[in-house]
Order: structure tokens, then C-alpha cells, then sequence
């Protein structure tokens, strides 16, 4: 036999939802955080001297599974190389009617030359547009990606970027965790390594933030983070901490 | 003669009737119109932005501030669509029904006390549309008649959604309105009079005197759930569901037609509201601070604020509750509300005689309710009975049919 006064749980779980936050976000206007490892448009990186990272291999273009990407090597110019080494990449072009953004790409580059930024809202209105060529894709001198006029770029998609290329790095190895394997990225530096299953990531270097953070209110009880139950979270964590057996006797 | 039939209601019919009266008068109907029309996109809007708020989103917020222009907008847009009308149906009903629907709605709503008497150069009247000795009925006579919208748009549609949500509707009607007039009569009975007005004046000295606290909780529950399902509202929205008969009675219907119907939908809301707040919470009564020259507002706010407090509760149920399996729609009318309404009322009537006759009715009730109960068993588990050719509900075996095909390999 249920609980008859259960009928009204639907009306009281109903009414205390109209105080809550809405989980629908107000997209055009403003953006959800994006996920770390978020798969957006590629940029062609450069080392911290301004040399570009592609040397022309096209591994890229021969792992793409929907053909998209074109590259052309050469041998670099002896008087100004535009990458260290033998060759560099002469053409580089990607057509985003067909790149499914799988990120097979940025597994393959053996410089991660190629990475994938955070921006996924371009919406060119011709073909010729969709065609990204070096000129597109290589960052300025800053390290940014260059924006389009058709690119919809917010605060910080941009940085934190190639979340995807360290997630993959260690090649899945769990012993790696932590330690990067990446050389350093023109006005950004060496990137932080993406924490694992452990504890000891560093959530504001990486752009690990959580997405459930964001949306507490909507968790159950016990789903929500500590710091963000209010008193009832410090005193959980007091009673986790050295002085918790203090903390027990006041609170019995 | 007829002034003095009328005089017994509006005192403004005191001194027969004038152009100034009929000026008046015509007015009143004006603003009610005006004031219930934009009560509607307001109460469109609400109902969006709270059932929104109950799901976590947010709601209409393009047109307006907090998007109060949507309704008007909508009622734009769909003022500009093609009008369709399917081959099938029957032209000249499938026009009406929209405007069936509307003007009950429209007309119910003239019998509702706004507030309590203004006067103006020198002619006192109610602020109510109209107060006929007849009163309360006529709100059961247009909520019967409402129906007729919804069943001819149905019909005509010459569509089969349509016409099952039609038959859907005049069984639901049937089913709730005796329980809805029998409430009704309740109050009546307490009140001794029909006219809405005095309803409302019997209640007003205070919170012990509405008709809420007076008669019990009880014919206020079932009058709710009853007006709920006479409104087609969630959770009875069996009519329209929308899971199961794409649109119900307006799945054929386009444009402005289209938004009649909601026009209606939400009109009945609004009005079935002030008709709850009318006979149980007193109407416009409420505490009215003593302040010169502006004392007819406070019982218009009252009656206001009661009335969003309804319009709140239709949201509510829409956002808490599931829709009723058809079935238990039928067993809650039937078995549940309609029994316990007439005992009720005989318990009212009964206790306003003599409290002998209270206490005599209340064990006829009892006794009349163990065997209803007992019958509704019988009925319930009929088919495990021991000489039933149908089989044992808890221990249903295999239609014969799988039985064979289970033990012989023979589909016979």
C-alpha cells in the first residue's frame, strides 16, 4: 500500500522548483561551459619561437575518416625554415562540410601541430567559406586562433584548448598520468597535464571544471559537491577533518 | 413589474430602467469583456512562465518584458494562417464550434461579484455583469452547454482523433457535472438563495463564515476536482491528450479558429476560478482598511488576489500531476465524487433542519456508503468468483489458445 500523503510530493517537489535556477541556458546569449576535451574548430599550432608545429607528414589527412583534410608538404626554405626540421606543411586545408570533428587528427600529429579549440558556432554561408585554409587555421602571433567574422568566439574558448591532444597523449597509459609529453604552444607555454582517475589533477589549469557545478541545485543531497552545501558542507567537512570528533560532541 | 424582479438583485434597476441605467449597464459589459479578454493573455502568460519555472526552464521571454506581449504575439501569428478546413468535415458546424466553446465561457463570467457596490452620479450597482435570481444555475447550464463546443468541433472535424476526444468529452461531462451540482446545491442550501450576489454577502463576515469553513472541507475538494474535469484541465485533460489523440477535439483546426478554442480554454479557467472564489472563499470579502474614497478597490483586489491564487493551483496540478488513465477517470466520478457529493449534501441539509436529522443522515450516509463499497468489491473482484467463466485475477492462467499452442505444437 503506497503512502497516501506521497500525492503530494509531486506538488511539493514542484513548488520548490519555481525558486530553483533554470537548467535552460539563454544559448545565443550566453554560453554553458564548454567540456575540456570539447571537439570545436582546429587550429594549426606554432612553438614558442613562432615556428609552426606541422611538417607537412600528413598523417592527419590519411587517418581522416571523412576525407576532409588536404595537406602538401615541401622541404623548408633554407634561408627562413617555417618549421624546425626537413619539411613543413605547404598546404594545409580542412572543409568543414565534411570534418566530423572526431579528433582523429589531433591523435595522429606526432608535433600536435593540430589541436581542436573550444568554438563550434561557425556558420559560414558558402562553400568556399567552409574550406580553412593556413591562413585560417595557423594562430597569430599572440598564440589565438584567428576569428572569422562567422565564428561566434566567447571568453575562453580559446584558451585551455587541446584538451583532447593531452587527454591522449599518454596513450591511455595510467602511469603517464600527470606528466606532459607536449612541447609548449606559442604564447601559451607548456600546457598543463590533464588529471586522470586520481585526485591530484589541477582543475584550473587544465579547464577540467565540471559541469555539474554549474547545476547543484538540481543534484540530489548527497551529489552535491561540499563546498557548495553551505553550512551543512562545512560541518561535513569539519567532521572529516583532525578536530571531527570536537565537531561530533557539539553537534550531539 | 419587471423592474421589481430585476431591483431584487442590482440596486441600480431601483428606480426602473433609463438611459443612464442602460448606459450603465452596457458599460459593465464592456469592461467585464475588456477586462476578462486581457485577464486571458495574462493568464496564457502566467500559466508559461510558472509551469516553466516548475520544470527548471524558462519560459516565453522574447516579446515584452518577461515576455508578456507572447500571448499577443501567438494571437498574431495565428491570425495570419491559413484557415483549413478538412474535406471531410461539416463546414457550417466545424465554424461554429469555436465560438460554442467561447461564449459560455463569456456569459458564465457575467454572474461573478467583482467587488461590492460603487456608486456613480447618483446610481448604486453591483459590480457584477448581472445578477439573475436564477445565479448559480446558470453557471451549471453554461458549463453543460460548453460542452457542445468541444463535441461539434470534434464531430465535424470528420477526423477519428477528433471524434473519440469528442465522445471522451460528453462522457467526462456527464460524469462530472452531477458531483458539480450537487456541491453547488450544498452551497445553496446553506445559503438559501441562488443569486451569486447573496452567496457572496452571506459569507462576508469573515474567514469562519465562507462557505470553505462552513460546509466542510469536503464540497470545496470535490467541487475543484469536479470543475477541474468540467474545465478538460490537467490531470483530466483525457480530452486533449495530447500523447494519445494528437490534439484531441482541435487536431483539425488551424488559425484563427485555433485560437478560439484556447481563448475559450483559458476564459473557463479564469472564470471557473471566480466562480470557486465566489462560492467558497467568500468572493470580494476581506478585510477593507478605512480609507476614504477608495474602499471599492480593496474587495476588487481581494477578489483578484483569491482568483490568481486559483489560476495558480490549475498550473500546479498541471505541473504535479499525471494525466488519469480514462478508466480511473470513470471510477473517480462515478464510485468516488458523486456518492460522497450526495452524502454530503444530505448531511447539509440534514444538519440545517435539526441536529437530529443531522446525525440520522450521517448514519443513513455511513450505512449507504459500506454498501456501496461492498458492491463496488463484488464488482471488482467479480471475475474471481468461483462459478466465473473468466479467470482468477491473481492467478491468471494462459488463454487457452497459447495454452495449445505451448502444449500441442497445434495453433489450432
Amino acid at each position: 500500500m503506497a503512502n497516501p500523503f506521497n500525492f503530494f510530493g509531486g506538488f511539493k517537489l514542484t513548488f520548490l522548483h519555481i525558486g530553483r535556477p533554470s537548467v535552460t541556458s539563454s544559448y545565443p546569449k550566453e554560453k554553458r561551459p564548454k567540456q575540456p576535451r570539447q571537439h570545436g574548430r582546429h587550429v594549426l599550432n606554432r612553438y614558442e619561437d613562432g615556428m609552426e608545429k606541422c611538417i607537412g607528414c600528413e598523417l592527419c589527412a590519411g587517418v581522416c575518416p571523412a576525407n576532409c583534410i588536404y595537406v602538401r608538404g615541401l622541404d623548408n626554405p633554407m634561408d627562413h625554415p617555417v618549421s624546425p626540421g626537413e619539411r613543413y606543411g605547404y598546404i594545409y586545408e580542412i572543409n568543414y562540410l565534411r570534418c566530423i570533428h572526431c579528433d582523429l587528427c589531433v591523435e595522429a600529429c606526432p608535433t600536435e601541430a593540430i589541436t581542436e579549440s573550444k568554438m563550434f558556432e561557425f556558420s559560414f554561408t558558402n562553400r568556399s567559406d567552409a574550406i580553412y585554409t593556413k591562413a585560417e587555421l595557423v594562430v597569430d602571433d599572440m598564440g589565438e586562433p584567428k576569428r572569422l567574422p562567422w565564428e561566434d568566439w566567447r571568453a575562453g574558448e580559446s584558451a585551455m584548448t587541446g584538451g583532447w591532444m593531452r587527454a591522449t597523449a599518454p596513450a591511455g597509459n595510467a602511469e603517464y598520468e600527470g606528466i606532459t609529453q607536449w612541447s609548449g604552444d606559442l604564447g601559451v607555454g607548456v600546457r598543463a597535464a590533464e588529471g586522470g582517475q586520481s585526485e591530484n589533477r589541477d582543475d584550473a589549469a587544465t579547464g577540467s571544471k565540471q559541469l555539474r557545478d554549474a547545476f547543484t541545485s538540481h543534484l540530489e543531497p548527497e551529489d552535491v559537491p561540499l563546498n557548495r552545501r553551505g553550512i551543512a558542507g562545512v560541518i561535513t567537512k569539519l567532521e572529516a577533518s583532525k578536530v571531527g570528533h570536537l565537531v561530533r560532541k557539539v553537534r550531539a | 413589474m419587471s423592474h421589481l424582479i430585476l431591483a431584487a438583485g442590482d440596486p441600480l434597476y431601483v428606480f426602473g430602467v433609463n438611459l443612464a441605467v442602460f448606459i450603465i449597464a452596457a458599460l459593465k459589459v464592456l469592461v467585464a469583456f475588456g477586462a476578462l479578454m486581457g485577464c486571458v493573455t495574462l493568464m496564457i502568460w502566467f500559466e508559461r512562465k510558472v509551469i516553466s519555472d516548475m520544470q527548471s526552464r524558462i519560459g516565453p521571454n522574447r516579446w515584452g518584458p518577461f515576455g508578456l506581449l507572447q500571448t499577443l504575439a501567438d494571437g498574431i501569428k495565428l491570425f495570419f494562417k491559413e484557415d483549413l478546413i478538412p474535406a471531410q468535415a461539416d463546414r457550417f458546424t466545424f465554424k461554429l464550434a469555436p465560438y460554442l466553446a467561447l461564449i459560455p465561457a463569456l456569459i458564465t463570467f457575467s454572474i461573478v461579484p467583482v467587488g461590492g457596490t460603487v456608486t456613480v452620479a447618483h446610481h448604486t450597482f453591483l459590480l457584477q455583469v448581472a445578477d439573475p435570481p436564477i445565479g448559480i444555475l446558470l453557471l451549471l447550464a453554461m458549463s453543460g452547454l460548453s460542452v457542445y463546443g468541444v463535441i461539434l468541433a470534434g464531430w465535424s472535424s470528420g477526423s477519428k482523433y477528433p471524434l473519440i476526444s469528442s465522445v471522451r468529452a460528453s462522457a467526462q461531462m456527464i460524469s462530472y457535472e452531477a458531483a458539480l451540482g450537487m456541491t453547488v446545491v450544498t452551497v445553496v442550501l446553506a445559503t438559501g438563495s441562488l443569486s451569486t450576489h447573496d452567496i457572496v454577502t452571506s459569507q462576508a463576515h469573515g474567514v469562519w463564515h465562507w462557505n470553505l469553513i462552513r460546509l466542510g472541507i469536503v464540497p470545496f475538494v470535490l467541487f475543484l476536482i469536479s470543475i477541474t474535469a468540467e474545465l478538460n484541465r490537467p490531470p483530466f485533460d483525457v480530452v486533449e491528450a495530447e500523447s494519445e489523440l494528437v490534439g484531441g477535439f482541435h487536431t483539425e483546426y488551424s488559425s484563427i479558429r485555433f485560437a478560439l478554442f484556447f481563448l475559450a480554454e483559458f476564459m473557463n479557467t479564469i472564470t471557473m476560478s471566480a466562480v470557486m472564489v465566489t462560492l467558497f472563499f467568500g468572493g470580494p470579502a476581506g478585510y477593507v482598511p478605512n480609507i476614504p474614497h477608495i474602499q471599492w478597490v480593496f474587495p476588487i483586489l481581494w477578489f483578484l488576489g483569491k482568483t490568481t491564487l486559483f489560476c495558480f493551483a490549475y498550473v500546479w496540478f498541471r505541473a504535479a500531476l499525471p494525466r488519469f488513465r480514462y478508466d480511473q477517470l470513470m471510477d473517480l466520478g462515478w464510485k468516488r465524487l458523486i456518492p460522497l457529493s450526495l452524502a454530503w449534501m444530505l448531511l447539509v441539509a440534514g444538519f440545517i433542519i435539526s441536529p437530529a436529522w443531522g446525525f440520522a443522515l450521517a448514519a443513513l450516509s455511513l450505512v449507504a456508503s459500506t454498501f456501496l463499497t461492498r458492491a463496488f468489491d463484488i464488482g471488482l473482484n467479480r471475475e474471481a468468483g468461483p462459478d466465473s467463466v473468466l479467470p482468477t485475477v491473481g492467478e491468471r492462467p494462459l488463454p487457452p489458445y497459447i495454452l495449445r499452442k505451448l502444449t500441442d505444437g497445434d495453433d489450432q
